[in-house]
């Protein structure tokens, strides 16, 4: 696989939100509006890239046994990181995104990656993989907050066109699930062309 | 440092203290609360890779549900008490999410451990569902919530057993859907996981009629 298929292949052909079906809680649970999405996405990109390379380096020193703590203690301590530079720089998205952010840790994309990726392959692919995969993800989170962000409050990434009309089941909980359904339909048509 | 029975005395007291403040009307709010109003998988978002995972069998995704509430009523007794005892007299709150899911990860091993020698029956039907819990962000997401809203130890284990039952209420209403979904005549591009989605999403719906028969504390 040439580097640039290992970056492009979070993108569609293993997009972990309409593909792989990984990390469904913060794809429902934060994406009422773009800006939210795109946050949560960057912050769990960040951690992706880091846990990736760095279990890259520490796979050969790990005993498989006890290989999986050892995943989540890198990765907790990443989260733990992050949610500490979210609160101090941008601490309006820090509230915004509440409990979701050290929920990051049990995001199954970043434990699966360390285990489908990153322990089989060296530093400079994990990372890329990381870029790849966290893209991904982060744009799949953007669309659906959009989406929402359109239909729900007439506005999107904060810039209102539509007044208060629009219908606000959107950007409530049911409207969650009913986007990210319509949308993955859409992407499997477009996927399957 | 503190001493055992220091600790030990100190739960007693929470105990205590818990058992004066709260009255009955409180905890009877945080059960329905938790359980219908804010139901966690369908308002609250946490436990969804399970709720679609798991949900294609009545029968199994009682016996996840099960296996939930029963890690997470341990769960949330320890990091209560590991947040009380350890983690804010010494300072050191940052350190929680690296706690919290070490000690849930080593709880569900443990019980797992456990449950295989004293009940094999139970093992057997909780089993297969165990290890599946560690990354269930629901379990983590209560440990956390618990210490967010400051509950004492009893508001906290109740609250956590009701989130529980909640989630086992959404995974098995919803199992039931599926199950009639399976024989229907449903669009290609639908099909899978799109459907399951959209079923949520109208389930999540029905659960909102649910808003504001409560105060929520």
């Amino acid at each position: 696989m040439s580097k640039l298929q290992i970056i492009t292949k979070g993108f569609f052909k293993e997009n972990p939100t309409f593909v792989l079906v990984l990390g469904m809680c913060p794809t429902i649970g934060v994406t009422s509006s773009a800006i939210n999405g795109m946050g949560m996405g960057v912050a769990t990109m960040a951690v992706l890239i880091m846990s990736n390379i760095v279990i890259s380096l520490i796979k050969n020193l790990i005993p498989a046994k006890v290989r999986i703590p050892a995943f989540i203690v890198v990765i907790a301590s990443f989260v733990t990181i992050i949610e500490m530079l979210m609160k101090a720089y941008v601490p309006a998205l820090y509230a915004s995104l509440g409990v979701f952010i050290p929920l990051i840790v049990v995001n199954c994309i970043i434990l699966g990656r360390a285990e489908a990726f990153a322990s089989k392959n060296g530093v400079l692919d994990s990372a890329l993989d990381g870029v790849g995969i966290g893209l991904g993800f982060t744009m799949s989170l953007t669309v659906i907050g959009a989406v929402r962000e359109v239909l729900g409050s007439g506005s999107i990434f904060g810039f209102n066109f539509m007044g208060d009309v629009m219908p606000l089941i959107f950007i409530l909980a049911p409207g969650g699930f009913l986007v990210l359904g319509y949308v993955m339909v859409l992407f499997n048509k477009i996927a399957k062309r | 440092m503190q001493t055992i029975t220091n600790i030990s005395q100190e739960i007693l007291e929470a105990f205590s203290t818990g058992e004066v403040t709260v009255v009955p009307i409180t905890l009877f709010a945080i059960v329905i609360g938790a359980i219908f109003v804010n139901n966690v998988v369908l308002a609250q978002f946490l436990g969804i890779c399970p709720f679609l995972g798991v949900s294609s069998k009545v029968e199994t995704s009682l016996g996840m549900g099960m296996a939930v509430t029963f890690v997470m009523a341990l769960s949330s007794i320890v990091t209560w008490c590991l947040q009380e005892f350890v983690l804010m007299p010494f300072g050191i709150e940052y350190m929680q999410t690296i706690v919290f899911i070490l000690v849930i990860a080593a709880l569900v091993q443990m019980v797992e451990i456990v449950l295989k020698k004293v009940s094999p029956a139970l093992y057997q039907a909780l089993g297969i569902f165990l290890p599946l819990i560690t990354t269930n962000c629901a379990v983590l997401g209560v440990a956390i919530l618990m210490v967010q809203k400051e509950f004492t130890l009893i508001t906290g284990v109740v609250y956590s057993v009701a989130t529980a039952l909640g989630f086992a209420l959404a995974l098995v209403l919803f199992a039931g859907i599926r199950e009639r979904l399976d024989v229907e005549d449903v669009p290609e591009a639908l099909r899978g996981v799109p459907i399951a989605l959209i079923t949520a999403g109208l389930l999540a719906m029905a659960f909102m009629g649910f808003a504001n028969v409560v105060a929520l504390p």
